[in-house]
């Protein structure tokens, strides 16, 4: 199979939804001539012409409103917020509007909008361009929240959201835009709330979310070599989340290392963590469930400080032998 | 637009049905039988009315809080608006939405917002996919002076100007947010200036309570909306009769100056106006005020009527299939 990057699939998914569906386009911040600030949407502009690719000026709140009402009349928007810090100016449209328009509308509404937005650190951007705010999107009912991890689930989830009817946040990873993989050319769907196995094993399950799936992976390889066979699990969609899985992982391995980048009180580790612990997977618990988050700073500037901010392999590592080692 | 003697019965009735439906909405309320809180249009009957009759049935609203009016102006279904007041199984929004929410996408209404400003950037691009849509329609975009002050007004009018869409931005302004005077940071024509400064020529402002004057200001602005001339802002000057909503005790205002617009009644100038050009005869008139009134009493017994949503649905339109 062809590989190409995460990046370059999610620009695949949003430029062949586009040639197939003239309800789709483009909205946001720099997503013209200049691509996008990350050159995700480079030369769709010159493809699909402006009445099609909406430049804006600096307009979050705006942009994302729009979107919104351009759904609410049958077409299918996906609007680029650029950094998900930004998200913040974006949230009364996407909250209080897109997310409750068909509720209460008693049902006789439909918002099929998806909101792009890259989130995470690792790029020496500092405070305001380095969040993770998944979690805040997962608590209101009516939205999606999808987080891919590979070039093949950012094109089969992107595709998914395009086509789903309701409003779905789309979050990517800036470290991944140019980590490959293999895709096909071709159109497929990936469908929203069905997670993965992205590494079987026996001794230990590892939820993941986003970049974490990565470090995961390579986490596990290390601790391989020392006999500890990790099991990993990537979500993919954390609204509506796949929880069968989840709990059939955790039945088989009996103990559960939960991993994600964003800070770790009010994360989406706790609603997992809960998740489990309500499931007959309870009962197989060998061990408390364990958390490995963000720590409870914003994220700083210096490469060491940011570096330390969030979970990194040798961490997952530490954790996962850790855990290995408790029992209730 | 010529006034003919249907055209004027039709106007007459439908602001005599928006006065009705909110007195019958406070004695509804002051008599227990409303669950939730109420912002209420008397005193700005005309500026409804006079803005969405220059419409054709297949364009657009969007409203804002205070949106009963708004909801009868484009054709509402009277028994189901009441039926969603109460809270009702059969109201427009399976009584979820209530009285900040009455939607109806279909007959073209895209719903009232609790948000003061919120529904201006839902506006904006509701005007991007009728442009892209090219079926010729247009929309009108409804809010208060309130929502003028806030970034998603100033936003949404850079993107309608960047994109030309087919929108037409109508302030209603009633004097008050809440209890913050409109006075104290600006005026009709000051609001309708930002029309101007973003890019819309003809944004203007307008008596709001005249009817006429209301449907000329918008007439020519939906006229260039929809020959793709761009969008518009037009400040209608007006008055709410009753408080912000229930819980007002109307301590920034005094009795005198809700006095003074209270003789600036919009429902009798336009009647005394048809009066006058002998489009109607007093006796016609009053049966019109009757007939509205009618309307309303036979809209709240479907409302009593009506069955409440079964609490085992609760979780039930929260997402599309």
């Amino acid at each position: 199979m062809r590989e190409i990057t995460y990046l370059e699939a999610v620009r695949e998914a949003m430029t062949q939804e586009m040639e197939r569906d003239s309800r789709v386009f483009l909205i946001g911040e720099d997503v013209g001539e200049y691509g996008g600030a990350f050159q995700v949407s480079y030369g769709m502009l010159e493809k699909f012409g402006p009445e099609r690719i909406l430049d804006t000026p600096i307009t979050e709140l705006g942009l994302t409103g729009a979107a919104t009402g351009a759904a609410l009349i049958g077409m299918r928007p996906i609007a680029e917020i650029m950094f998900m810090d930004f998200t913040t100016l974006a949230s009364e449209q996407l909250v209080n509007q897109a997310a409750k328009l068909r509720f209460m509308f008693g049902g006789n509404a439909t918002v099929p909008l998806v909101l792009r937005t890259p989130a995470g650190s690792g790029t020496g951007a500092a405070e305001h361009h380095s969040q993770s705010f998944e979690n805040w999107f997962v608590h209101v009912p009516g939205l999606k929240v999808v987080m891919p991890t590979t070039p093949y689930d950012a094109k089969g989830l992107l595709i998914a959201s395009i086509r789903d009817d309701n409003p779905v946040v789309f979050i990517e990873h800036k470290l991944l835009y140019k980590t490959k993989g293999d895709v096909p050319e071709e159109l497929y769907e990936i469908p929203l709330g069905k997670a993965d196995i992205k590494r079987e094993g026996k001794d230990l399950t590892i939820i993941a979310t986003s970049i974490m799936v990565q470090r995961s992976l390579q986490a596990a390889e290390e601790l391989a070599k020392d006999g500890i066979d990790v099991e990993i699990v990537d979500p993919r969609t954390l609204r509506p989340l796949d929880t069968e899985t989840i709990v059939n992982s955790v039945k088989k391995t009996g103990k559960v290392l939960i991993v994600h980048e964003a800070v770790k009180t009010g994360g989406f580790g706790g609603e997992l963590a809960g998740v489990i612990a309500e499931s007959e997977a309870f009962g197989y618990l060998d061990a408390p469930i364990l958390r490995l988050a963000g720590r409870e700073v914003p994220i700083p500037y210096n490469r060491n400080l940011e570096l330390k901010a969030v979970p990194q392999v040798e961490d997952i590592i530490q954790k996962a032998r850790e855990l290995v080692n408790l029992r209730v | 637009m010529t006034l003919t003697k249907e055209k004027a019965e039709q106007y007459l009735l439908q602001m005599y049905q928006i006065r009705a439906f909110e007195e019958q909405a406070e004695k509804s309320y002051m008599a227990g039988k409303i669950h939730g809180t109420m912002h209420l249009s008397i005193g700005q009957e005309a500026s409804a009315v006079g803005s969405i009759s220059t419409l054709e049935p297949t364009d657009f609203i969007i409203g804002h809080h205070r949106g009963h009016g708004l909801c009868i102006a484009k054709g509402a279904d009277l028994n189901l608006m009441m039926a969603e007041f109460y809270g009702k199984e059969n109201g427009y929004c399976r009584g979820r939405g209530g009285s900040m929410h009455i939607a109806d996408v279909d007959g073209g209404n895209l719903g009232a917002n609790g948000v003061v400003g919120g529904g201006i950037p839902l506006a904006v691009g509701v005007g991007i996919g009728l442009k892209m849509q090219a079926e010729n329609k247009v929309l009108l975009a409804f809010f208060g002076d309130g929502a003028a002050s806030t970034g998603a007004f100033h936003e949404s009018m850079i993107l309608a100007v960047l994109y030309q869409v087919p929108v037409v931005f109508i302030c209603e302004n009633n004097q008050y947010a809440m209890s913050f005077s409109a006075n104290d940071w600006t005026t009709s024509k000051k609001i309708a200036a930002h029309g101007e400064i973003y890019g819309m020529p003809g944004s203007t402002s307008t008596d709001g309570n005249d009817l006429l004057e209301v449907q000329k200001a918008v007439e020519a602005a939906v006229k260039r909306a929809r020959e793709g001339g761009g969008p518009s802002l037009i400040v209608n000057d007006t008055y709410r009769w009753r408080g912000h909503s229930k819980s007002d005790r109307n301590r920034y205002r005094t009795k005198e100056e809700i006095e003074k617009w209270k003789k600036k009644d919009p429902i009798l100038r336009f009647q005394k106006q048809c009066i006058g050009e002998k489009l109607l005869s007093e006796k016609e008139a009053e049966k019109i005020k009757d007939q509205g009134y009618a309307d309303i009493e036979s809209a709240r017994l479907f409302a009593e009527a009506s069955p409440e949503p079964d609490v085992a649905a609760l979780e039930e339109g929260v997402y599309a299939p």
